[in-house]
């Protein structure tokens, strides 16, 4: 055999290998989405295939009707964009002091940050509750989004973006007579571009994601995310048995991240390959 | 971390000429002032909840008593005594060796065979990148199915291979693993992109010397590769580690923690006992046991995050 053709049947293998088992990663996905349009009630043992005979939007019309899914994602935008405006405001700013200010204790200071990586506030649910319930937050968005409010993870990811800023450009602001939020807002930001979007794409998706904080911080659908909306819905749904219904309130739920992520795939991937942690 | 600091060129000197101690006084005001926010949300959220969950770890706080009553380390030793929580410590150490150290093999292989030209790469990676991105919530909910007896995708898939599958999430010997196999699927794409990366940055005169020297596919991994990614694995098996820990919203949908506590870990205990038990004192020494075990983690790690998000993020 010659070296092209062991090359030719290596590839293939390599092919035909990996896409077996991208198969298997991607068939949970497919089976959902074929399983949402199939009409309600056809069960039996064609519910595994990925075969749709007579696609109907039934499916969905049904769980939109069962689940208050514009408030549910209402609540949802509210609480990521909210979480990520604020965050985006107190890790500039400290991500700009720990790069360019010197003072004393700011290695001390640095150190307490990175505390927030390793204790997620999933891990303080309990204590965390009950302050939010000392400050009459509970059933509130701002209940669900204020412990996020600091980004130990931003604040690194930013500080470090901070750090490559030519000094230049700096001081000639200053002779320009910006002070240091004037040269923050013209100087610092733009030139951080990138890691401001990779932090933003991040936090977004963790947020949306994210499940059992607000959870216990809502008891009613005021300001249930669509997360929580999600979980109850596919509990009352699994008892009858409904896949069909199932299937549709989940696409419904990941349709949005899923879309802007085939739409911006590159940055979502460099993104997540900057991160290294999450929050 | 001053030394590691002193070495970075960037990180030398003050940003702004500052002639007088009252400028660099003022500026350091200003330095302090900008932590402000993060501080403040921080300390509210992070810091002082650390520190009410070991005081409310000493008193009797159940739905039943009006007053909180100071008992010492009383909490912990009815922990000490649960059979529940020896049983929830069984279950989150098998969780952690049994998803841990797969999900990161995983990861490296795929990264590997994904780290090379060809039309199908961009697919392929995104097919096993995906999961990342979905509410853990909603896999959960696909996986529901996928597991359910008689008509779930397991069984209907595997009946053609080996015949009947078992009763998954019902059965006391299956379900933690097939809540791991959730997870696994669910986080390896995502460590994929660091080894990806990591990859990137091993220089191309290495392999090139070892294929002169005429080392085969698996020496050149075990002698350049593997070490090479040190700094990645480490990093990675972080991650998942702490992961381990922190995510239970899928035995939330899935398995709510049984049959017979069988399924539930840690974190899920806590959120039981404070939850649905209404009793937060207990509820409180279990998360006092989850940070040590989340500073373990970190005091081991400590170091190695450090130098990578000075140099590497």
């Amino acid at each position: 055999m010659t070296g092209q053709a062991l090359r030719g049947l290596r590839t293939t293998s390599w092919a035909f290998g990996v896409g077996a088992l991208a198969l298997v990663w991607i068939f949970p996905l497919l089976w959902a989405v074929a399983t949402s349009f199939r009409p309600p009630g056809s069960l039996g043992s064609q519910i595994a295939s990925l075969w749709v005979h007579h696609p109907s939007l039934a499916n969905f019309r049904e769980a939109w009707g069962e689940a208050p899914f514009v408030r549910l994602y209402y609540n949802t935008a509210v609480v990521v964009l909210g979480i990520l405006a604020a965050q985006l405001v107190t890790i500039t700013l400290a991500a700009y002091a720990f790069a360019r200010i010197e003072f004393p204790g700011r290695d001390l200071l640095f150190r307490l940050f990175l505390l927030q990586l390793m204790v997620a506030p999933s891990s303080l649910i309990l204590p965390n509750f009950v302050t939010i319930r000392t400050l009459g937050l509970l059933n509130t968005r701002l209940g669900i989004m204020i412990p996020y409010f600091a980004s130990a993870f931003g604040t690194f990811l930013l500080r470090q973006a901070f750090r490559g800023v030519p000094r230049d450009l700096e001081d000639a602001a200053a002779i320009d007579g910006c002070g240091t939020l004037q040269t923050l807002w013209h100087v610092f930001l733009p030139l951080a571009r990138p890691t401001l979007i990779a932090f933003s794409i991040v936090s977004i998706v963790y947020h949306y994601n994210e499940f059992l904080w607000p959870l216990i911080i809502t008891d009613t659908d005021r300001a249930r995310t669509v997360t929580v909306g999600l979980a109850s819905f596919t509990q009352s749904a699994e008892s009858a048995a409904q896949w069909n219904l199932i299937a549709a309130g989940t696409v419904i739920v990941i349709l949005p991240l899923l879309v802007l992520f085939i739409l911006f795939q590159r940055r979502f991937v460099e993104s997540f390959m900057y991160s290294g942690l999450k929050g | 971390m001053a030394r590691s600091e002193a070495t970075l060129p960037a990180a030398v000197g003050p940003s702004i000429r500052l002639r007088t101690a009252g400028q660099r006084r003022r500026r350091a005001v200003q330095g302090y002032l900008f932590l402000l926010p993060s501080l403040a949300f921080l300390a509210v959220f992070t810091y002082y909840p650390i520190l009410t969950s070991a005081e409310l770890s000493l008193y009797r706080a159940t739905a039943t008593v009006r007053a909180h009553a100071f008992i010492g380390l009383g909490n912990y030793a009815a922990v000490a005594a649960d059979p529940v929580f020896h049983q929830v410590l069984h279950n989150s150490a098998e969780f952690l060796l049994g998803t841990v150290p797969v999900t990161v093999a995983l990861s490296l292989a795929l990264a590997l065979a994904l780290n090379r030209t060809h039309l199908l790469v961009a697919p392929f990676r995104t097919a096993f990148f995906y999961p990342a991105l979905l509410p853990l919530i909603g896999a959960a909910a696909i996986w529901l199915f996928v597991y359910t007896p008689g008509y779930g995708l397991m069984d209907v898939y595997l009946r053609n291979l080996v015949g009947n599958g078992a009763n998954w999430l019902q059965d006391p010997m299956w379900a933690l693993p097939a809540i791991m196999l959730v997870t696994v699927w669910k986080n390896a794409g995502y460590y994929m992109l660091f080894y990806l990366a990591g990859l990137q940055t091993i220089s191309a005169e290495l392999y090139e010397a070892a294929r002169i020297e005429g080392a085969g596919a698996w020496h050149t991994f075990r002698s350049i590769t593997f070490p090479l990614l040190g700094p990645t694995t480490l990093f990675v098996l972080v991650i998942a580690s702490i992961n381990a820990f922190q995510s239970v919203d899928q035995i939330w949908i899935m398995s709510a923690g049984g049959p017979d506590n069988t399924t539930n870990v840690l974190l899920f205990y806590i959120y039981q006992m404070a939850f649905m038990f209404f009793d937060l004192g207990k509820a409180a020494a279990l998360t006092v046991f989850l940070l040590a075990v989340l500073m373990g983690i970190a005091a081991l790690s400590f170091r190695l995050l450090e130098r990578r998000i000075h140099y590497e993020v």
